[in-house]
């Protein structure tokens, strides 16, 4: 349970969310985090049987509108922010994926 | 000439009493003024905000027509993108971003003649209570620099409260704009989930999150959210339900009103300085003619545990995309390292610890085995929260409670505690997972320290909101007091 977080459970979530911590943070979040979680527990008291998921307030039929082709944003620009691009390219570029 | 309200501005300017560009003078020279001391602003805009109030001047002056808001300095929350502008959402992995588009707030403001004279200081996308979880320092609150403006709005309610700006712009996901309003002496709305575009606003728990101003009066709210509300074809959320007018709205009239109090619930944690300004505030409502009715929330109380479940759920999902890719920072990796280890360095780089506490805990609720206890069940009892509400509506046009359960704390009291610090939304949060709006405005003082009045309404009734707000600041004059330190 929640109380009983591990270091273990901090370094799988630690993974999960691509976070890469120091030993330190590892145990302040434990701590933290299974504080919050204990707090967070008290919902599990409550009989929600037959009650529907809020995930969204206006849950009304999406919006649509005409599939229209419209302008969109300049390679340039979209690659204007990037730390490594190759504008020529026009890419992204990253450090090596496999191996 | 800040001391007058935008309303007043944009008529002075209009009339020729008043040229935009002095306006922005003064707005941009109280900014330096205060900013050492302070740290409102992560960004002053001098040259653009000076160029497009010599604009307006041209414009009046050969007679072409004036937007309602023309010559009013703005100032927005830095985490509303700005084409051309620095946008942070104070956050470190964002230091150098400069957006390529303007956010729908920000094209609607300017295209009624809004200037902008900066971008406020916030807690780190927005995450927060106290605005000190800010890349770039924490805000100190006016009326005691020892104290936080509260978050994540605080630059945006300090920018206001110190008459840097006429009038802001923040972003409210569980109080973000009604807390800083309460703690600093303004007003600050968070309107109807869906009234106004989330377009270029800064993700962070998108079924939660709405724009909204915070002024000096309810009135200067009203004219902001008519220029801001409406339906936008880049945010399916924006709603298309029509836009009253909000300042025909506001007739001083609340004789007949029913404003619900949920005593069971502002119990406990609340300071007497705030119970006593928030009895007083409700007695003046009465005097003037409302009626005051006991409601029942029962699962308000529910209310922090399972927006904390929902919003950072949503966030851990909205921030994956901050990964060194696309655009802000990204960590030097280093000799062989491949994506993987870039990815993961940058974000513990590049993300302060609220942040990585909230992906964490979000991560943690979305995953397999715990996704049912907690992310699934808080959803449940959102649902039964907002059911409570439409009971209550039945029943009352708006409920009263206090903004916050105490006056603005001390920096730092609450820093080493997350759990200590997500408390104090208590009374802020429902509103958010119901989607409902609702406006905080000045009620009184604790110790010379802002004490605000939450008024929650029925879902697109912001009409009613400010209405009240209104009348009870046309018979108040707490609004009119001054922070000393500015």
């Amino acid at each position: 349970m929640a109380s009983a977080l591990t270091i273990a459970d901090v370094e799988r979530i630690a993974a999960l969310s691509q976070l890469e911590l120091t030993a330190d943070e590892k145990e302040l979040f434990r701590r933290q985090l299974a504080d919050i979680l204990a707090y967070a527990e008290q919902v599990q008291a409550i009989d929600t049987s037959g009650v529907p998921a809020t995930a969204h307030v206006h849950a009304r039929e999406s919006m649509e509108r005409a599939d229209e082709p419209r302008g969109s944003l300049p390679v340039t620009e979209a690659l204007g922010n990037a730390p490594d691009a190759a504008p020529d390219a026009g890419l992204f570029r990253v450090p090596r994926v496999i191996g | 000439m800040l001391e007058r309200t935008a309303r007043a501005i944009r008529d002075d300017i209009a009339a020729g009493r008043l040229s935009a560009v002095e306006v922005c003078r003064d707005s941009l020279e109280r900014i330096e003024q205060l900013n050492p001391s302070l740290n409102a602003f992560n960004h002053v805009a001098r040259d653009r905000a000076l160029a497009r109030a010599a604009d307006v001047d041209r414009a009046r002056a050969s007679g072409g027509a004036l937007g309602p808001l023309a010559g009013v300095p703005v100032a927005l929350k830095d985490n509303l993108c700005v084409r051309g502008m620095r946008t942070t959402a104070s956050s470190r992995i964002l230091d150098t971003f400069v957006p390529p588009y303007d956010a729908t707030v920000v094209r609607r403001l300017e295209t009624a003649g809004a200037i902008i004279v900066g971008k406020t200081n916030c807690d780190e996308f927005a995450m927060g209570s106290s605005n000190e979880n800010s890349a770039y320092g924490p805000v100190r609150n006016p009326w005691a620099v020892d104290r936080t403006p509260g978050g994540s709005s605080g630059g945006s309610a300090v920018a206001v409260a110190s008459r840097s700006a006429a009038v802001a712009l923040g972003s409210d996901t569980g109080g973000s704009i009604r807390q800083p309003a309460s703690f600093c002496g303004v007003v600050g709305l968070k309107p109807t989930y869906g009234r106004v575009s989330r377009y270029g606003l800064i993700a962070f728990a998108s079924s939660l999150d709405q724009i909204g101003p915070l002024a000096r009066t309810a009135s200067d709210a009203a004219l902001m959210l008519e220029v801001l509300a409406g339906p936008d074809p880049c945010d399916s959320t924006a709603s298309p339900q029509p836009v009253p007018d909000f300042t025909a709205a506001l007739t001083g009239e609340i004789k007949g009103l029913r404003v619900g109090v949920p005593r069971g619930f502002v119990t406990d944690g609340v300071s007497e300085g705030v119970r006593r300004a928030f009895d007083e505030a409700l007695d003046t409502l009465r005097r003037e003619g409302a009626s005051l009715v006991d409601v029942e929330l029962p699962h308000a109380r529910y209310a922090i545990p399972v927006y904390y479940l929902v919003a950072t759920a949503e966030a851990s999902s909205n921030l994956a995309r901050y990964d060194g890719v696309r655009y802000g920072y990204r960590a030097a990796a280093g000799g062989n390292a491949g994506v993987k280890e870039m990815y993961s360095r940058t974000r513990d780089e590049g993300f302060g610890p609220e942040v990585k506490r909230r992906i964490m805990l979000g991560t943690y609720v979305l995953s397999a085995g715990y996704y049912d206890a907690f992310y699934l069940k808080a959803q449940q009892v959102r649902t039964l929260l907002r059911q409570d509400y439409d009971a209550a509506f039945e029943k009352v046009d708006v409920v009263a409670m206090p903004t916050s359960p105490t006056p603005p704390f001390r920096l730092g009291e609450k820093t080493d505690d997350p759990l200590q610090m997500y408390l104090a939304d208590v009374f802020t949060v429902s509103a958010n997972l119901a989607g409902l709006p609702a406006i905080s405005v000045p009620c009184g003082f604790s110790d010379r320290l802002p004490i605000g009045l939450q008024l929650t309404g029925k879902l697109f009734d912001e009409s009613t909101l400010l209405r009240v707000a209104d009348a009870y600041q046309r018979i108040t004059d707490w609004h009119t007091r001054a922070p000393g330190s500015a």
